[in-house]
């Protein structure tokens, strides 16, 4: 029996010591240490007036414009697979002459192949009802999948425009000034959303020529304007990293020992008193 | 970010070097410096109306001028700035002569502050307004070099120039020079104004703001020149075609290119196996249009077989409508040539946008289309990450199939003992 425990305790051992190097290791691959990079300044990042030009938001870092009405105020933020970001705009709403504007305000996201993403919930289309000073817009995301097939516009680890403008604008109301913030937050999911398969690159626009133009360029010491440059705060995850694999080396190691239990419930309580020693 | 090459990246360099000379070379330019210096004019509107009294007590003219010297001020260093004035020399009763009355105040090209506050501080109100022959000029003005160009006109009173509509001439601008942006800021514009500098500033993707005091001015202004400084990618023109066959050949980059509501225009890729090729374009809404549109990016083979679409549509007021797709080539079978040649993808672009009754359809709406050819993704062979499992079930079926199994074992060594023990 003594021989049995050792047993189950080297597996038990050794197993811990499988899952401690595979998290180990999983931490190393998720996190590259590249620093984020983005706007590079502190403070929030200023709007932009259309994709090409928006505004990069730092991971989960805010975005403001002081703009006028009707302006199309763009900014972009990384996310990355396993995460389920919220994008959450405040418009300060503008003074007219005859009061308080009237008009609707309308946020919407937009993957990097500038397809309209559907939110799970929030109000993304609202007008300041009287008395109010601010309107508040959520758009909270789908959970962004590490792969999908072609056809779908499923969210995947890349780029997402936000895109924050006055819709149904009176004619009144036209080019007032007018302050907005954005904050995006991103809730990770963990490895309940983990799916197989990978994108060889994020869904980042512009990546394939900013490549190949990224080895000629720090070579004569030039910078580049790029669509986008941003990543989320631990780099690109690598993609072989989820909590399933301790789930399932758990759920072998319990395997394992349910049936070192099952065996032993057959062989009884050690050794049947009433034989003779040496039997 | 400077980054030191290693000698293995000299082989990547001489690489790239390689293939950029083999295929059309990244569409991507933008730097700073040299060619690309950002070019902003400001047009300023010098017409009678502007001694009117009326922004924080003091005249409309007075409150240009001080926000001009505080924008001169603080305009960065490589921005290349002019200023230009409309109605500012004849004051006579011809319309004529009065329309012809822009003149440029201070060349665009390297900022001497104290010379440009010289020649704004000489301003007095005048004349006419001619917007439309100002923006031809200004256009003029900026011709030339790599980097983003600007136009901010400052206006208070609507176009005395008819038949010649600023708007068209805006439009027009905008498809003639792909770089440039129109910026309006009307100083306490009635509606007439304010619809005309809005339609201005939306036929180029620029932006209108109406100014009431005197901070709002300088601080707009300021913004302004600060996002031509900005560097930003310009997009290269290209010209669909309305076939396939005949379709202009695309490598990775970003690309402008003109559409007319109801026409179709097609692009070609070269994408080989094992290659992924995203697309997604933007078609602009930059003049009046019905309340309902749609956009429609379609890839098919040479035979006409769709591959794989993105499509969107809308309603209401916009700025663009834009849509996506992505299409992963498998990877070759075999070693074949044939197998590994590059196939050709068609990249059909339409839209649904109906300009408003009244609205000229030429030139097309503004398509602003991406193109990037990266390697491949990992295809799944399973739902969930590498086939493993998750969740309390898992370990209950586990930790059940191994007690289950213990137990067989178990009997089975003991039944195994006994049948011994009996012979």
């Amino acid at each position: 029996m003594g021989v049995k425990l050792m047993g189950v305790r080297t597996i038990a051992a050794g197993t811990a010591a499988v899952l401690l190097l595979m998290t180990g290791a999983g931490a190393a691959g998720a996190a590259s240490p590249s620093p984020s990079a983005g706007t590079g300044g502190s403070g929030p990042a200023e709007a932009g007036t259309s994709f090409r030009t928006a505004g990069e938001i730092e991971a989960a870092g805010r975005g403001s414009a002081d703009a006028s009405t009707g302006d199309y105020l763009y900014w972009s933020f990384a996310a990355d697979a396993g995460q389920q970001p919220t994008v959450r705009a405040t418009v300060r709403v503008p003074e007219t002459a005859a009061g308080r504007s009237s008009s609707a305000w309308q946020l919407d996201v937009y993957d990097g192949l500038r397809r309209r993403q559907a939110c799970r919930y929030g109000v993304t289309t609202r007008a300041a009802t009287a008395g109010e000073r601010e309107v508040e817009l959520v758009c909270a995301l789908r959970t962004v999948r590490a792969w999908t097939e072609p056809w779908a516009v499923d969210p995947l680890p890349g780029t997402y425009y936000v895109r924050l403008t006055a819709v149904g604008l009176a004619k009144a109301d036209q080019g007032l000034p007018v302050h907005a913030e954005v904050a995006v937050a991103a809730e990770d999911v963990g490895g309940a959303a983990a799916v197989d398969g990978s994108l060889a690159e994020p869904l980042v626009p512009g990546i394939a020529a900013a490549k190949s133009g990224d080895e000629a360029d720090s070579k004569a010491g030039r910078t580049v304007a790029k669509l986008f440059s941003g990543e989320p705060e631990d780099g690109w995850s690598s993609g072989w990293w989820t909590d399933r694999w301790l789930w399932t080396a758990a759920g072998g190691l319990l395997a394992a020992l349910a049936g070192v239990w099952g065996y032993r419930l057959t062989r009884g309580t050690g050794r049947p008193s009433h034989l003779p020693p040496g039997t | 970010m400077i980054t030191k090459i290693r000698p293995a990246a000299w082989l990547w360099v001489l690489l790239a070097a390689l293939t950029m000379g083999l295929q059309p070379g990244p569409a991507l330019a933008g730097e700073p410096g040299g060619d690309a210096a950002p070019k902003v004019e400001l047009v300023l509107d010098v017409s009678g109306s502007m001694r009117a009294r009326d922004i924080d007590g003091g005249s409309r003219m007075a409150a240009a001028k001080q926000a001009f010297n505080e924008v001169l001020d603080a305009t960065p260093e490589e921005v290349e700035l002019g200023i230009r004035t409309l109605g500012a020399q004849y004051r006579g009763n011809d319309r004529q002569e009065g329309c012809k009355d822009t003149q440029q105040l201070y060349p665009v090209g390297p900022l001497d502050r104290t010379e440009a506050k010289t020649a704004v501080a000489t301003l007095a109100p005048t004349g006419w307004t001619p917007i439309g022959p100002a923006l031809l000029k200004a256009a003029d003005d900026l011709q030339g070099g790599e980097g983003s160009r600007r136009i901010v006109l400052i206006s208070d009173g609507e176009d005395t120039c008819a038949p010649l509509d600023p708007c068209v001439v805006a439009r027009e601008i905008a498809a003639k020079d792909i770089h440039i942006t129109i910026d309006t800021l009307g100083l306490v514009p009635d509606a007439k104004t304010q619809a005309q500098l809005s339609c201005i500033a939306s036929a180029t993707g620029g932006t209108y703001t109406a100014v009431r005091h005197k901070k709002d001015l300088s601080r707009r202004v300021n913004q302004l020149v600060d996002r031509a400084a900005e560097p930003e990618v310009t997009p290269v023109a290209v010209e669909g075609a309305a076939e396939c066959a005949k379709a202009p050949e695309l490598a990775s980059g970003l690309y402008t290119d003109r559409e007319e509501a109801g026409t179709h225009r097609w692009y070609r890729v070269a994408l080989k196996p094992g290659q992924e090729l995203r697309a997604s374009v933007s078609v602009a809404a930059d003049r009046a249009v019905a309340r309902d549109y749609g956009v429609l990016l379609r890839a098919t083979t040479l035979y006409g077989r769709e591959i794989v679409r993105g499509q969107e549509a809308g309603d209401g007021r916009t700025d663009v409508i834009s849509t996506g797709l992505r299409y992963p080539r498998p990877e070759a079978g075999s070693d074949d040539e044939a197998d590994n040649a590059a196939e050709t993808v068609c990249l059909r672009v339409s839209n649904s946008f109906a300009p408003a009754p009244g609205v000229k359809t030429a030139p097309g709406f503004p398509v602003e289309l991406t193109v990037d050819v990266v390697d491949g993704p990992d295809e799944a062979s399973d739902v969930a990450a590498f086939g493993l499992g998750r969740g309390w079930w898992l370990l209950a079926v586990l930790v059940l199939a191994g007690f289950l199994g213990g137990l067989l074992w178990g009997w089975i060594s003991r039944w195994r003992v006994t049948v011994w023990r009996t012979n």
